[in-house]
């Protein structure tokens, strides 16, 4: 594409940018989500089957649940560690990261990276840059879920 | 009244075209996998370089380039007169560290991944205007410095982007000197900083290509010379998607380079067996591919005229998010066979 310096900028923009789009490949959707869907479901069915477990070994609900959360965020903080988690969210992207398995990553993930600039300045300080937003937008819906209840119930 | 020894808008034209004695590569092992794996004299299996750190390892793999140089052209770092340095850590700390160790006179560059042509440009002036006997021009780069710096943490469960890509892990030095014998440094081209309004972090190819297009284009221009007079057309860190893009500019303008026309980024990494996606990127990345093979490439005589053009994607970690667009920038240098 010619930069024709009589013509307006963001013209020049608009052509570059369909150009651009025009050569730069694009993510195979189906096979995401397909791996999505298989990941994101074995995390679950694993939950599932943790939590019948917990409660066959005679726990309440409540703490069953909990329990679940437990095992699976440690599941996903030891992979972490051991340099796998990234591997597999490579194929399963969202299937890996939107369950609670992504937050653990994200948070150890970023420890792990913060590890060499100390302990309260790097760990203590940036452990929730990226595990942060999720935890700010939540509490933010959870409150507003919160005041709607409130008023309509 | 033009100046003496710029012809053109941007061209600087050696009169007493410094030499490039010696060079040094130090890569890490996916560097050393690739197509391009033997064209490098060391190679590091440890990413830690054995430190502490990933930022104490990126400056141990440019003092360890440096020192090959220096080794290969049989100099001390006294007989150095600057110290040309960049990487893509904040503030450059890589090369200051590296600096402080080596102890020559330090000038230090950020052109983000053209840094290593922006050196060979600026040392080839010290030079050819009598202020230097010998440089050294050196930079670094580090898949995990950089996208700590610029992306997520290396252990988050992420996709990378299909236009995104792979930091070249390892560090390049050049000693350019004003007399011996190598390949000599003719011609340097200062491109500008050009921004055609990409805004995506995860596609430099696209951001760089029309800055890498400018400044071929201007080159020849400045030189009245055509597409060829040279072996080698070959950018810095375009990728697969950016060559393909400057390609395309490139034909727009009249120029069509066709098999004359590569990228450092490119050549690399192999993208089908290394899952590098668009290809390799970096200050290294096109300090090790020109410091290594195309070198060598020259010395063999099966190159006899390149025209090397530095890319860099001027941004920083947070200017994308605060909706700014990226700027590129192409230095082209012109390195000739004697």
């Amino acid at each position: 594409m010619r930069v024709d310096f009589t013509k307006p900028a963001g013209i020049q923009h608009k052509q570059y940018r369909n150009f651009v789009d025009r050569i730069s490949p694009k993510p195979n959707v189906l096979v995401n989500v397909v791996w999505a869907f298989l990941v994101g479901g074995s995390i679950a069915a694993i939950g599932q089957a943790l939590l019948t477990l917990f409660l066959m070994l005679g726990l309440p609900i409540l703490e069953a649940g909990a329990m679940v959360a437990v095992v699976l965020i440690f599941i996903a903080a030891f992979l972490t560690g051991l340099g796998v988690f990234d591997d597999i969210a490579r194929y399963a992207g969202a299937g890996a990261f939107v369950p609670i398995t992504g937050f653990a990553n994200a948070m150890v993930a970023q420890a792990m990276e913060a590890r060499t600039e100390g302990l309260v300045l790097g760990v203590g300080a940036r452990l929730f840059t990226i595990a942060g937003p999720v935890l700010v937008f939540g509490i933010v819906v959870a409150w507003l879920t919160g005041l709607i209840y409130f008023l309509f119930r | 009244m033009p100046a003496a020894k710029k012809q053109g808008q941007q061209t600087l034209v050696f009169s007493n075209p410094p030499v490039i004695t010696a060079s040094g590569t130090v890569v890490g092992t996916k560097e050393a996998a690739g197509p391009l794996g033997k064209t490098f004299d060391r190679v590091v299996d440890d990413p830690y370089h054995g430190e502490k750190s990933w930022e104490r390892a990126e400056r141990r793999f440019l003092e360890d380039a440096v020192q090959i140089a220096l080794k290969k052209a049989n100099l001390s770092s006294r007989e150095i007169d600057f110290f040309l340095a960049g990487d893509l850590e904040n503030q450059t700390e890589a090369s200051a560290l590296a600096a402080r160790d080596l102890g020559i006179p330090y000038l230090g560059l950020y052109g983000a991944c053209a840094t290593i042509y922006e050196g060979i440009a600026l040392g080839a002036v010290l030079i050819d205007g009598g202020f230097a006997e010998r440089v050294v021009v050196a930079v670094s780069s580090h898949c995990c410095t950089a996208e700590k710096q610029f992306r997520y943490p290396t252990e988050q469960g992420v996709q990378r982007s299909l236009t995104q890509s792979w930091t070249v892990t390892g560090a390049g030095a050049v000693i350019l000197a004003a007399q011996g014998s190598g390949p000599v440094v003719t011609h340097a081209t200062i491109g500008k900083a050009i921004d055609m309004g990409q805004a995506d972090p995860n596609n430099f190819g696209a951001a760089m290509a029309p800055a890498a297009c400018d400044t071929i284009v201007r080159h020849l221009l400045d030189t009245g010379r055509g597409a060829t007079d040279y072996d080698l057309v070959v950018t810095g860190d375009l990728g697969l998607i950016g060559r393909d893009l400057a390609e395309g500019l490139l034909q727009d303008h009249g120029f069509d380079l066709a098999e004359r026309f590569t990228d450092c980024g490119v050549l690399i990494y192999d993208p089908q067996q290394q899952d590098t996606h668009a290809g390799g990127s970096g200050c290294a990345c096109s300090a090790v591919v020109t410091g290594g093979y195309l070198l060598q490439q020259i010395q063999a005589g099966k190159l006899k005229r390149i025209l090397g053009v530095g890319t860099g994607a001027l941004l920083n970690a947070d200017s994308p998010k605060q909706g700014e667009t990226i700027p590129g920038i192409g230095h082209a240098v012109v390195i000739e066979r004697r």
